[in-house]
C-alpha cells in the first residue's frame, strides 16, 4: 500500500525531519519514504513491515527493516528513541487506532500521520452518486482495501483533542498532490484529499 | 543452479596457546577449515560462517572421493547462491572441541599420549571466536565482510559482534537467541545425563576401553532432533502412521515416527563423538554475553560497532529458539541505534528451518549480502 514512488506527502514529510534526525517509518513498504529521507535529508532509519515481499524489498534497497505487526504495537522499541515516527497512508489499515497513536508518542519525540480524507469532495460526491469513493488516495475497490477505518480530517482533529496530541502542523493536499490553501479547517475538510499532521504530546 | 562442485579441506596448526574461558589452555591445536572462492587483494570479500551444535567446517560442495559427502549448508553457497563464491570468500571451519578435524576430545593429548577424553577443557563460545580470530589473522583478514549462522553458529555470529566490533561488517544472526532459556538446559541437560549414564562412557576415557556410550549418544540425538522438528511438521510427516498397519503389541518400531527418530539417532551416534556432543551443549548453555554487563544485554549490545549491519531472523514454527528470542537482540540493538533489519520467515520445518532451502529466505540472506561493497 505504500509502494508509489515520489508521493508528495513524502516531501512534507522531509521538510519535517532535520539531519541526522532518527526516524522510524511504520509500514514502511519497500523503504522508499526512508530512502528519500536519507538520500536528500541524512536521517537514521528503520521501518517496520508486515508483509514478506516488502521486507525483501526493503532489505534490497538497504533500509534497517523490522518485520512486526502494528496491531499489536511497538514492544521492540524503546521510549523516546525516535525523533519522528511516521506512519504514512496507514492510520486507515490499524484497527487499534488510539494504540498506535499513543505507542507513536512513546517511542518518538513526533509522530507524523498521513492518510486519505473521506469528506475529501469527491468522494462525498461518489457516495452520494451511490458508490463508494476509488480515487488517487483511496486506490482500492471497496472487496479489496486494507482499509478498516474511515475517517476525515475533522474526525481525526477531534481524536487527537481527545487524546490529548498536540497537533504541531498540518498540510493538506488535493489529488494532485498540490497544497491546499484554505485558512478554515471546514474547506480543507473538504479540499483535501491526502492530510498529513505533525503531533507532539505534552512533556 | 549447480552447486560449488569439488572442494578440499585443509587443516591448520596454531602453536600459540588458546586460553579458554574456563581457565584451561589449550597449549596448540589444529583447524579444520574449507575455504571457497578467492579472498581479493584487499582482503574484504570474506565471509565466516560459523556452524551449529553438530555442523563441521565442510559447508558446501563435495569431496572428489566421496560425492555423496555434501556440505551441510551447500544450498546457500556457490556461484550464484546467497553466499555467492563469484563474489566472496566463504570461511568455513570445525571449532576446537570438534570432532571432525579439529582439535578435540578425541585428538591426542600431547602432555599424556592418550586421547584428551574427558580431560578436554571446556570451551565456550567466546573460545571458538577466539580461535576464529586467530583463523582471520591467518588469512590475513583484518575485517569479516560478514559474519554468519544459524542456531549455535547464530550465538558466534552475535559473540563476535561483541568481542571484536571492528572486524564485522555484517552479522547474520539466524534462528538463535541470547541465552538460553531454562527450557533449553533442560533438554541439554536429559541429553548429556543420557552419555553420561551410558555404561560405555567410563567417565569420558571410553576411548581407552575400544569403545563408545553408542546407546547414550542415541538418546541424545533422538531427544535433540525432536526440538528441532515442528510439531505440525511431525504431524504432518509421519502422523501416527504404523510401519506394519497393525499394532504389535511390543517395544520394536511400530510408528514412522519411532523409526525416523531411531534411524537419526544411530546415524548420528555412528559417527559423532559424545565428549564433543559434551561440550557443545554446555557451550551453548553457557552462553550469555549480557553476563559481561550485569545481565544488560542493552548495554551489551552498546558494545558492538555503530557501522555494523545486522540481519536477525527468526522461523514462526521455531519452538527451540522462538521468534520471542529474536526479538530480544533485536530490541537490544534497536536501544541503541544499531542498523539492524529482522525478519520472522513463515516456515514449517521448526529450528531446522535455517538450514532448508526456501525462497524467501534464501532471497532475504542474498538480497542483504548484495549490498556489500567491496
Amino acid at each position: 500500500m505504500t509502494l508509489m514512488p515520489g508521493r508528495p506527502d513524502f516531501d512534507v514529510i522531509a521538510s519535517w525531519v532535520e539531519p541526522g534526525h532518527r526516524v522510524l517509518d511504520l509500514g514502511c513498504g519497500d523503504g522508499s519514504l526512508l530512502r528519500q529521507l536519507i538520500a536528500t535529508r541524512d536521517v537514521q532509519g528503520w521501518g517496520v513491515e508486515i508483509d514478506d515481499a516488502n521486507i525483501l524489498a526493503a532489505v534490497r534497497n538497504g533500509i534497517n527493516v523490522i518485520q512486526s505487526n502494528l496491531e499489536k504495537g511497538l514492544a521492540d522499541f524503546a521510549d523516546d528513541a525516535f525523533d519522528h515516527v511516521v506512519l504514512s497512508r496507514t492510520l486507515q489499515t490499524v484497527r487499534h487506532t488510539e494504540h498506535i497513536l499513543r505507542e507513536m508518542l512513546r517511542v518518538g519525540r513526533e509522530a507524523v500521520v498521513s492518510f486519505p480524507n473521506f469528506a475529501y469532495w469527491k468522494n462525498l460526491r461518489s457516495v452520494l452518486d451511490g458508490r463508494m469513493p476509488v480515487s488517487e488516495d483511496l486506490p482500492y475497490q471497496w472487496y479489496d482495501s486494507p482499509n478498516v477505518r474511515f475517517f476525515t480530517l475533522l474526525d481525526f482533529e477531534t481524536l487527537c483533542q481527545q487524546m490529548g496530541l498536540i497537533i504541531r502542523e498540518r498540510q493538506v493536499l488535493d489529488e494532485a498532490g498540490t497544497p491546499v490553501n484554505a485558512s478554515a479547517a471546514r474547506d480543507l475538510n473538504f479540499l483535501g484529499s491526502l492530510a498529513v499532521y505533525r503531533l507532539t504530546r505534552p512533556r | 543452479m549447480p552447486g560449488i562442485g569439488v572442494v578440499e579441506s585443509q587443516r591448520i596448526h596454531f602453536n600459540e596457546p588458546l586460553h579458554l574461558r574456563s581457565g584451561g589452555v589449550l597449549p596448540s591445536y589444529e583447524l579444520a577449515v574449507e575455504t571457497y572462492g578467492t579472498l581479493n587483494a584487499a582482503k574484504s570479500n570474506a565471509i565466516l560462517v560459523c556452524h551449529a551444535l553438530s555442523g563441521h567446517h565442510h559447508l558446501a560442495g563435495h569431496y572428489a572421493d566421496q560425492p555423496n559427502n555434501i556440505g551441510w549448508w551447500d544450498n546457500i553457497i556457490g556461484p550464484g547462491r546467497p553466499l555467492d563464491t563469484d563474489k566472496f570468500f566463504i570461511v568455513g571451519l570445525n571449532n576446537p572441541g570438534g570432532c571432525h578435524g579439529s582439535t578435540g576430545p578425541s585428538s591426542i593429548n600431547p602432555a599424556t599420549g592418550k586421547p584428551w577424553g574427558a580431560d578436554f577443557p571446556m570451551v565456550a563460545v567466546v573460545d571458538w571466536v577466539n580461535a576464529q580470530a586467530r583463523l582471520a589473522d591467518f588469512f590475513g583478514i583484518d575485517q569479516w565482510a560478514a559474519v554468519m549462522g544459524g542456531s549455535l553458529g547464530g550465538m558466534q555470529a552475535l559473540r563476535w559482534s561483541i568481542t571484536y566490533p571492528e572486524r564485522v561488517r555484517n552479522a547474520l544472526v539466524i534462528a538463535s537467541a541470547p541465552k538460553l532459556s531454562a527450557q533449553n538446559i533442560a533438554f541439554n541437560d536429559v541429553a548429556r545425563q543420557a552419555i553420561l549414564t551410558d555404561p560405555d562412557f567410563h567417565g569420558g576415557h571410553y576411548y581407552e576401553f575400544g569403545t563408545r556410550p553408542v546407546r547414550g549418544l542415541r538418546l541424545a540425538r533422538m531427544l535433540g532432533h525432536i526440538t528441532y522438528l515442528s510439531n505440525d511438521q511431525m504431524g504432518e510427516k509421519f502422523g501416527r502412521e504404523l510401519r506394519n498397519n497393525a499394532f504389535s503389541f511390543d517395544f520394536d518400531v511400530e510408528f514412522e515416527v519411532e523409526s525416523y527418530l531411531r534411524y537419526q539417532g544411530d546415524k548420528f551416534a555412528g559417527y559423532f563423538d559424545a565428549n564433543t556432543y559434551l561440550l557443545m551443549t554446555k557451550a551453548l548453555d553457557y552462553f550469555d554475553p549480557a553476563r559481561l554487563d550485569d545481565g544488560d544485554l542493552v548495554r551489551t549490545m552498546a558494545r558492538t560497532h555503530t557501522d555494523t549491519n545486522f540481519l536477525v531472523a527468526s522461523f514462526t514454527t521455531d519452538w527451540r529458539f522462538s521468534p520471542a528470542r529474536s526479538r530480544e537482540i533485536v530490541a537490544a540493538l534497536l536501544a541503541n541505534g544499531r542498523k539492524v533489519s529482522y525478519a520472522e520467515i513463515d516456515l514449517n520445518y521448526g529450528h531446522d528451518s535455517f538450514l532448508m532451502e526456501d525462497a524467501h529466505y534464501h532471497g532475504l540472506v542474498g538480497a542483504f549480502l548484495g549490498n556489500i561493497k567491496l
